[in-house]
């Protein structure tokens, strides 16, 4: 029977690999409903594309070449693919990060291993990452089938949405992983903000239409910026070059804001 | 030649605020020993086997894992340790042999060693039967076993044990204590924490007993016994209304004598004969038992309080 390698080799190898090998865990986990995402990723765009971008594009395309240019299934597009992928990463990291820490303590064998709190918070945001890409690509084909998607860049509205999520998903973990108990926040999180993002973020309708009282939703709004961003790839929204750049620096900004703050609360509640 | 020392630990404290859970404790355990923290809850044996476990960091003292301070090389420290925690963590969303396997995975070992690894473990924890089943289908003795074969996934030579069959059935008890001894035998070191005082005497070649974060005593099981306690103990029960106030009628009989709310405890080298000694003076214990002091005497007479309450 082969040994095992030596404490120092294992040490050196979970320095080196440990959030890869923590994401493995978590992607072994995700396995055993695997068939439940899957089904959520292609049934979602498919419900959503129809009910919406058919069934109400039919009243809406009477007037929609002069609001948006484009056919509303198209302006309407890349908002649920990036909403879809901000409710996932809703999920994904908000109750789990309870479990790993409080209910069922996931996270406390593998901190008794060589790895580090940072490398545990690391895969688990690997993992979830891999996640949102590979639902967004299946999103993108369903868009894609249903001819919204006119430009040849729109299979990168599948990483923006990936992005948008981590924005969303990281600030949200950092918040997840300072609670010692759930007493209904998660619940709130996705009525009074997940909602009103999904709602107020120019998804159904250009930000512009809504008044300067509730406009601010967007601009502080992942969905937003990943829409916007999203529409400039599928179909050539026109915006100015600067306000591209800023959806995605703030883009980039509060994901990196929310890994900063994960990371530190994940050394702080483990001890090291 | 003396066994090599794995663990050493000086004036190893941990503060929380103003309470000190470790209060400057020093031991050291050579390799291949099955050493001992024996206290009541509360008493800072979990605080001081998560700082081995390279998972707390102390707040004052030193500690030495193998050569390795813990707080500086924390992943190097645990790479050498299989821990068996208080409570049990393990990934009920996982199958039963799947949670070896991932363990491994967190110590960089190859899928090629861990498979037969996984099987040999499962074997070892008698768990063969069940390694395709889901953690949450398992009893409280196989789930501890389970976390037992997941910490020796990296063939560790130090195994840390933090009341390792707490909440078990006897039977459960007596097969994972079987199961130690066979880990002890192959020479690896056991640190273990208990509030039974059978577990300790079973398992421990050497103890430190703790209250308060502090050492009460160290040795093995039985030179404390000696030290710190007669060779026999003559339990006897006047009913609980007259267990405090006939220790008066008791006096000299025996050593030393403790009234318990319950019972009352002569400490006597001839036990048989101070039961002699109390019907000779006419009193009628409505029962009475002798028999050998244990480590709960040990810590009745250094604390004046139970192991548990």
């Amino acid at each position: 029977m082969t040994r095992a390698h030596s404490p120092a080799v294992s040490a050196a190898r979970a320095r080196r690999w440990g959030s890869f090998f923590y994401a493995e865990q978590v992607l072994r986990v995700m396995r055993g409903y695997g068939w439940s995402v899957f089904l959520y990723s292609v049934g979602q765009p498919v419900a959503y594309l129809f009910a919406m971008g058919v069934g109400l594009a039919s009243l809406v395309d009477a007037n929609a070449d002069a609001v948006f240019g484009v056919s509303y299934l198209s302006f309407i597009a890349p908002a649920l693919l990036v909403s879809a992928a901000v409710m996932t990463a809703s999920g994904e990291f908000s109750y789990p990060i309870m479990d790993g820490f409080k209910w069922r303590r996931v996270f406390f064998g593998p901190h008794a291993s060589p790895l580090v709190p940072q490398q545990i918070a690391a895969g688990h945001i690997m993992a979830g990452t891999l996640r949102f890409l590979l639902q967004s690509l299946i999103y993108f084909a369903v868009v894609a089938l249903f001819g919204a998607s006119p430009s040849g860049w729109g299979w990168l509205s599948a990483l923006v949405a990936t992005l948008a999520a981590l924005s969303f998903g990281l600030p949200l973990m950092a918040y997840a992983s300072s609670l010692t108990k759930d007493s209904g926040q998660f619940a709130l999180v996705q009525r009074f903000i997940v909602m009103p993002l999904f709602l107020f973020s120019g998804t159904f309708f250009p930000l512009d239409s809504l008044p300067l009282a509730v406009r601010w939703i967007g601009w502080i709004s992942p969905v937003w910026h990943g829409t916007e961003l999203g529409r400039v790839l599928t179909y050539g929204l026109e915006e100015p070059p600067l306000l591209t750049l800023a959806h995605l620096v703030f883009l980039v900004a509060t994901a990196s804001a929310g890994w900063v703050l994960t990371r530190r609360q994940f050394a702080k509640r483990m001890g090291s | 030649m003396n066994p090599p020392i794995v663990i050493s630990a000086r004036n190893l404290t941990k503060t929380y605020g103003d309470l000190t859970a470790v209060d400057a404790v020093s031991f050291e355990v050579p390799a291949g020993e099955s050493f001992g923290l024996l206290g009541p809850n509360g008493a800072g044996k979990s605080t001081t086997m998560k700082m081995i476990g390279g998972v707390s960091r102390r707040s004052s003292g030193t500690l030495s894992i193998m050569g390795l301070d813990p707080d500086n090389h924390g992943p190097e420290v645990r790479a050498h340790l299989g821990v068996v925690p208080q409570q049990d963590n393990l990934d009920e969303e996982l199958r039963v042999r799947e949670n070896l396997i991932v363990y491994g995975r967190y110590f960089g070992l190859p899928l090629s060693y861990l498979r037969p690894k996984a099987d040999e473990l499962l074997e070892f924890a008698q768990l063969t039967d069940k390694a395709k089943s889901k953690v949450d289908a398992l009893s409280g003795g196989m789930k501890r076993r389970l976390t037992i074969a997941r910490a020796l996934i990296n063939e560790p030579r130090i195994l840390l044990l933090d009341e390792p069959t707490t909440g078990l059935d006897p039977q459960a008890r007596h097969t994972l204590w079987d199961r130690l001894f066979r880990l002890k035998e192959q020479g690896v070191t056991l640190i273990l924490t208990t509030h039974y005082m059978d577990e300790a005497e079973q398992l421990c070649d050497r103890l430190i007993v703790v209250d308060k974060g502090r050492i009460m005593a160290e040795g093995s099981p039985a030179s404390l016994i000696r030290e710190h306690s007669t060779r026999e103990v003559l339990e006897l029960r006047f009913g609980s209304e007259r267990n405090a106030g006939i220790g008066v009628e008791l006096q000299g009989i025996g050593e030393r004598l403790e009234a318990l709310p319950d019972r009352v405890l002569i400490y006597a080298d001839d036990g048989e004969a101070a039961l002699e000694q109390v019907t000779a003076r006419g009193l009628r214990p409505l029962t009475s038992l002798v028999r050998r002091s244990s480590l709960e005497d040990v810590f009745l007479r250094l604390t004046g309080r139970s192991l548990v309450d």
